[in-house]
């Protein structure tokens, strides 16, 4: 295996079930750098957390295009501003505390909590759903179906729209791998700008409703937001819409999914979440740390010379931060591939860190915990129908596209 | 120390922790954790196990929490005989014993002292002893100070605006309630982070509406016949009708009841070596007397190895670690303290964070952000190298600083950093009333990756 064929190997498709073994190998080359103007890859766990705190690390969309990208990045070029996912401080920290304000500590601190009833309820009717069937797709029968719920409810989309932007989501999220920008011919890069005109364009329909006529949703909080920050514009609260109607479900579904696999996969904790609920909690920062949904951070860029290990990467460059690899690094973690619920010591990347680590992490926590436990409880006996279930193209997303379970009946 | 003498003492030894706090309960955990098996006891002088201070003066007096449940979880299990509510009175290095308030004594075969400070009362006591003139230091005092704020005073009056007076002040403007404040220096908090950040904080004062006296001292306090507070003098001859007054002039060391000890302790606090063993008043070291948390002072290599006295939080959870491991363990596994130095504050809804020693920096950079908005990050530098960095509303940054520093990052800040504005392209004096210049010497600094494998590298000075 030679050492220049690494990156690919990783975003090959063939290696998706099982890319840990790649991982390790490129934990030993801790500042990887194989090709000229390819990506400063990074794949220890405290160089990546040292770099997610670092203020010389751009996530600017347009110091990531100076950088030298792919044709693809022309795909995000409709018109619409970059969320603030996209952008650097200060404009970055305004338009989160925005989003914030309506979202979380310390205007709404209990907006998320205040679903958890509301999920129960979605769970229950779904695992209702399955009438006499003894064998399903858990991605698309529940683990696809359940956060697409709540991110709707939550923002205020209707769920019957659904089947509309989930045909605009998908190319986009696509645009997210790496394999797929480096494949992507003219079609699919116009395919990919309209997709997000579009859903750009159905949300500007909610949002002037709202603009109208308020009601208890995120859309309505966003147009109406007026704090020390003052309001978004109207184009700002579109992209911050796209990112979170995005963003809000499709690592949800990877992270329930990734967590059903590997709890079938280790009966013994499956076992003891049926009678042990609260374990919930732990089992799925285990998994964020075992199994992150975001495996990879490939939107980043250096504006000065940064020294990592000894290695000066030079300003201008991509950097590739490996989350999922550092979150196995046994220099930060006992047994680090031991999946153990258990582990007191437990600062996983799953969700970064830094200023933009995940705005929906509370969301995500809460819904794996009530998807797990309920899966738990009432599924009887249930198990894996092919072992490894097969894999989403995305490397970046990674999880399964299907995972196939039987069980002997459900309660 | 021979070897079965280190194993006798974990097996079947005598540990005596003075200070039942943050500190002397985060020893006692460690010891247990760290396999000590031997008979612990601590020893406390209020009547409770120990609480968590932080939210005294935030959270318990909005009424968000309760002064009551402020309790600092057990980590560990610990087994030990707990003395609470009663003070140590006296140390007897020779025969090894602790002498307490109540005639008691207790032996030791190693002694952890902890007795951290208490709040700097108003010195003239018949003033002091005014109702309404309070302190803030214990779950009490807490409690006493949040009754009569709910009571709806017409006026606060704080004096002294470090970190507590100021956030007595944001308690008070949350709660609607008037609030003076007088500081002797210039402004707001320029003992612990210097002139140019305590504008910042003097802005956020005003703007909030607290009525801030700079450049004054409280000449008096003035009683009305049934003995209640009724008015504060300054030294600029005016008079500010208050009904409640907080005293927040800083700590005083608790180590009076060590006078005649033979121990290095006194106003300052009580001097230790790096790995936390106390040194007696000729300067040599002991061996079973160990020091943490407020009370300490120890030398940090970082910082040139001055002997800094940190009334921290981080501080006392670490030191208290780094003396418990110290305590039971023979010489060559002995660790020296290296924490960096951190504290955070919030008032007025500002979260306030700093690390390294700001009042070692002779000049200030502002790295990110900017002073108007008052959302930053500012650098300190100290001849030549980043010596601390404070941030307002930008704490996740901090870490990347404290690296730096760490690593003996030069100053003035030279890379470019995202959010960087005209106003920190260069540095300015950071203006401390006293700036305390160290000498020059060589310099220290810590290398490796990862916190499990960090060692300490000697640089010799440059000539």
């Amino acid at each position: 295996m030679t050492q220049a064929s690494l990156v690919r190997q990783i975003t090959d498709f063939a290696n998706r079930a099982d890319p840990y073994p790649l991982y390790e190998e490129l934990r030993r080359t801790p500042v990887l750098h194989e090709e000229e103007g390819g990506p400063y890859v990074i794949s220890s766990y405290y160089d990546i957390e040292g770099l997610l705190h670092d203020p010389r690390i751009s996530s600017d969309a347009a110091n990531l295009a100076a950088a030298g990208e792919d044709d693809i990045s022309q795909a995000e070029n409709t018109g619409l501003p970059p969320s603030f996912l996209r952008l650097d401080p200060p404009e970055h920290d305004r338009l989160r505390r925005i989003a914030n304000s309506a979202f979380g500590p310390p205007h709404r601190p209990r907006r998320v909590e205040n679903m958890r009833g509301e999920m129960a309820g979605i769970v229950t009717e779904l695992i209702d759903g399955l009438a006499d069937t003894r064998q399903i797709d858990l991605v698309d029968q529940f683990a696809y179906p359940f956060p697409v719920t709540v991110i709707c409810r939550l923002l205020g989309v209707p769920r019957d729209d659904e089947p509309r932007f989930r045909s605009w989501v998908d190319p986009l999220v696509a645009t997210l791998d790496p394999e797929t920008r480096k494949t992507a011919d003219a079609e699919f890069v116009k395919a990919a700008q309209e997709a997000r005109m579009q859903l750009g364009m159905y949300l500007a329909g909610l949002v002037e409703e709202r603009t109208k006529e308020p009601r208890d949703d995120l859309l309505s909080d966003l147009v109406h937001s007026q704090g020390p920050d003052g309001s978004m514009t109207m184009m700002e609260v579109l992209s911050t819409a796209v990112l979170l109607l995005i963003a809000g479900h499709e690592t949800t579904v990877n992270l329930i999914t990734n967590g059903m696999l590997t709890l079938l996969r280790h009966p013994d904790v499956l076992q003891r979440l049926r009678t042990e609920p609260g374990l919930s909690v732990r089992i799925v920062e285990e998994l964020l740390r075992y199994e992150p949904p975001v495996q990879i951070v490939p939107q980043r860029t250096c504006i000065a010379d940064i020294e990592v290990r000894g290695v000066t990467i030079p300003k201008g460059s991509r950097l590739w931060l490996v989350l999922a690899a550092g979150n196995r690094d046994p220099e930060r973690f006992k047994e680090p591939g031991r999946f153990d619920p258990d582990r007191e010591d437990i600062q996983h990347l799953g969700f970064g860190s830094g200023i933009h680590s995940c705005f929906g992490a509370p969301l995500a926590r809460l819904e794996t915990q009530i998807a797990l436990t309920e899966l738990a409880r009432r599924l009887e006996n249930p198990r894996l129908a092919e072992d490894p279930p097969p894999y989403r193209q995305n490397a970046v997303l990674r999880g399964p596209r299907h995972l196939n379970i039987t069980f002997d009946a459900w309660r | 120390m021979p070897a079965d003498h280190v194993e006798r003492l974990r097996r079947e030894g005598r540990i005596v922790i003075v200070g039942a706090s943050l500190a002397g309960l985060r020893a006692a955990e460690t010891l247990r954790a760290e396999g000590f098996a031997g008979e612990l006891t601590l020893i406390g002088d209020e009547p409770y196990e120990p609480y968590d201070r932080p939210p005294l003066s935030k959270s318990v007096l909005l009424g968000k929490a309760s002064p009551l449940h402020t309790e600092l979880p057990h980590r560990w299990e610990v087994d030990a005989k707990w003395r609470l509510g009663v003070a140590a009175a006296g140390l007897d290095l020779t025969a090894g014993r602790v002498r307490l308030a109540d005639g008691d004594e207790v032996e030791y075969d190693r002694l952890l002292i902890a007795t951290g400070v208490r709040a700097r009362p108003w010195p003239k006591e018949e003033e002091a002893r005014l109702d309404g003139v309070c302190l803030l230091r214990t779950r009490e005092d807490a409690a006493d100070l949040y009754r009569r704020l709910r009571a709806g005073p017409r006026r606060v009056f704080v004096i002294g605006a470090g970190f507590a007076g100021s956030e007595v002040a944001s308690a008070c403007r949350e709660m609607g309630i008037a609030v003076t404040v007088a500081e002797r220096a210039g402004a707001p908090l320029v003992g612990a982070l210097g002139g140019v950040i305590g504008a910042v904080a003097a802005g956020l004062q005003t703007e909030n509406g607290v009525d801030l006296r700079t450049h004054v001292t409280v000449t008096s306090l003035e009683g009305d016949p049934v003995g209640r507070v009724r008015a504060v003098h300054l030294s600029d001859e005016s008079v500010v009708e208050a009904d409640v007054v907080v005293v927040s002039l800083g700590s005083l060391r608790n180590t009076e009841w060590l006078a005649g000890s033979g121990l290095g302790a006194g106003p300052r606090g009580i001097a230790c070596d790096a790995g936390c063993r106390a040194f007696d008043f000729r300067g040599i070291v002991t061996d079973d007397v160990f020091v943490a948390g407020d009370v300490a002072r120890s030398p940090h290599a970082l910082f040139g190895y001055q002997f800094l006295s940190l009334e921290h939080w981080g501080n006392a959870v670490a030191q208290a670690e780094t003396a418990a491991h110290n305590m039971i363990c023979h010489g060559a596994e002995r660790r020296p303290h290296l924490w960096m130095p951190a504290f955070w504050s919030s008032m007025f809804g500002v979260n306030i964070k700093s690390v390294g020693v700001p009042p070692m920096g002779e000049q200030l950079m502002i790295t990110q952000g900017s002073l108007a908005e008052r959302r930053f990050v500012g650098v300190y530098g100290h001849q030549g190298r980043m010596i601390a960095a404070v941030s307002f509303d930008n704490t996740r940054w901090l870490e990347f600083y404290q690296r730096q520093i760490e690593r003996g990052a030069p100053f003035p800040v030279e890379f470019p950093t995202m959010d960087r504005r005209p106003e920190g392209l260069r540095p300015v004096a950071a203006d401390f009333p006293d700036p305390s210049l160290p000498t020059h010497g060589p310099t220290v600094t810590l290398s490796g990756y990862s916190p499990a494998d960090q060692q300490l590298v000697f640089h010799p000075a440059r000539h």
